[in-house]
């Protein structure tokens, strides 16, 4: 009973921290089509701002994660929880977080 | 000596024979990921050639010469290139911004303007050389320069476009290139994301964003000013979630009336062009982002937004009724119709395809392979105002 726990256990946190391979590679997709349709595909900006690592190196990871999740009001910024889960919204902001 | 060369033009000349190439029947397709534009015959569905190292093609647009040789493409890093598809090659390439949304060509096709987002405004350019006639910065007060949108020819050598920042419609008349005349129309209304000229040249007509409605003005009467038009059109209705920005280029006037993208709703508008009231809605599947006429306006083909971008629908204008729902492939971005429309090109992103229907019967005719395909843009938009 115990060790069924245990491993009920690793396994969520190994699905909270990383997407699968084949989710990653959606994620990625999404990343590079549909958000670029707006960030841009390099993520230097388009009708929405440039996602550059510069440009989000001031910002917190929590006020990030929930802007995509949750969008920004007054913006074409749309929510995207419809679609993605708080971590994977964690695992693309650690992607466009690195240079 | 003299024997093989007479042979060897002889040949040569077979050769220029053999090759050569009417452009009517000529289209571009970009590969945005790649950078590429693919060079396509539209009658004999084939790819003819593929132009490479064309910079960020991910939101890209062409306008054609009017003697069809030449495409002009605007790519979203500022890019500006000229393309010869007689001789598969690029002819002159400029970086002429750091971000870019489109452009147009004027109506004696001498000039190429380009609109901006950074730095703010429009470039004019010499559609032969491409060498800078005039830069008319997006400057809005307070040193502000707005993003540019929505800029189409228009008649009388005028360029009209639209500032997505300050909510307002720029007219430059180019009668002396040299010396642009603009005449502006301040609060049009919160920020216009794009905007369409009627086929006939006579209404610039720009989508808002923030706020329910369009702006909309009248080329034959500038001294009547913008007028906001459907101000109260879901005005108390609450708003989805939009996944991509509708575009209004591909707007679509058939017969008395305009039908475009409702924003925030799944909805097509039919808007009555005699009274600019709404006629009716007509419900479909998700977002719409591209309504397109085809060139007989009796079909409108609807695609739409994430997540629903696997479909397409077809409006049957005679009855206003959805005739039929395609399921196409994975992401369909553009459509493009021939130029008498009997068959529409799709392109579909995600499975690196563009599939081409036949209009009446709705039957796919054919597919070719493109990779990450966006725009489809035929030759026979030289001859079209405000494309």
């Amino acid at each position: 009973m115990n060790k069924w726990l245990f491993l009920l256990f690793v396994t969520s946190i190994a699905f909270a921290g990383e997407p699968s391979p084949d989710r990653k590679s959606t994620l990625r997709n999404l990343l590079k089509q549909d958000c670029g349709a707006c960030h841009g595909l390099t993520l230097k900006g388009g009708m929405g701002p440039a996602l550059l690592p510069e440009v989000l190196a001031g910002k917190s990871d929590e006020l990030l994660i929930s802007t995509i999740l949750e969008g920004r009001q007054g913006t074409a910024m749309p929510p995207w929880r419809p679609f993605i889960n708080h971590d994977e919204a964690a695992w693309l902001l650690g992607i466009l977080r690195k240079p | 000596m003299k024997k093989l060369f007479t042979l060897l033009s002889l040949l040569l000349s077979f050769h220029a024979f053999a090759d050569l190439r009417a452009t009517g029947d000529l289209g571009i397709v970009i590969e945005r990921e790649d950078g590429n534009a693919l060079i396509i015959n539209t009658t004999e569905h084939k790819r003819l050639s593929k132009i490479e190292k064309l910079g960020d093609l991910s939101h890209a647009s062409v306008v054609f010469s009017r003697d069809q040789r030449y495409a002009y493409i605007f790519g979203r890093d500022g890019g500006l290139s000229k393309i010869d598809m007689l001789k598969d090659a690029i002819v002159k390439r400029i970086i002429q911004a750091g971000n870019s949304i489109g452009g147009a060509i004027s109506q004696d096709g001498k000039l190429i303007a380009v609109s901006n987002y950074t730095p703010g405004g429009i470039k004019v350019f010499s559609s032969d050389t491409l060498e800078l006639v005039a830069d008319i910065p997006s400057d809005y007060g307070k040193g502000l320069r707005s993003k540019v949108v929505g800029l189409v020819d228009a008649p009388g050598q005028l360029f009209v476009f639209s500032l997505f920042d300050a909510g307002e419609i720029w007219l430059a008349d180019f009668k002396n290139p040299k010396a642009p005349v603009i005449k502006k129309f301040p609060n049009i209304g919160k920020q216009p994301y794009d905007a369409l000229m009627s086929p006939d040249g006579h209404y610039y007509i720009a989508g808002l964003f923030g706020e329910p409605g369009l702006a909309l003005l009248d080329l034959w009467n500038l001294e009547a000013g913008v007028k906001h038009i459907l101000s109260e059109y879901g005005k108390d209705d609450e708003k989805l979630p939009v996944y991509k920005m509708p575009h209004l280029e591909g707007w679509a006037i058939a017969g008395d009336y305009l039908f475009a993208p409702a924003i925030g709703q799944h909805k097509v508008l039919v808007i009555n062009k005699n009274t600019w009231e709404l006629h009716d809605t007509i419900a479909v599947v998700g977002q719409p982002v591209f309504v397109m006429a085809r060139p007989d306006a009796r079909q409108v083909w609807v695609n739409f937004a994430f997540p629903d971008n696997n479909q397409m629908q077809i409006i049957d204008v005679k009855d206003l009724s959805l005739r039929k729902t395609l399921t196409p492939g994975k992401a369909v971005l553009h459509m493009e119709f021939t130029p008498r429309g009997e068959q529409v090109w799709i392109a579909l992103r995600d499975d690196n395809q563009l599939v081409i229907y036949d209009t009446e019967t709705l039957q796919e005719v054919t597919r070719l392979p493109a990779n990450k395909p966006n725009g489809i843009f035929f030759s026979s938009r030289a001859h079209k105002i405000g494309l």
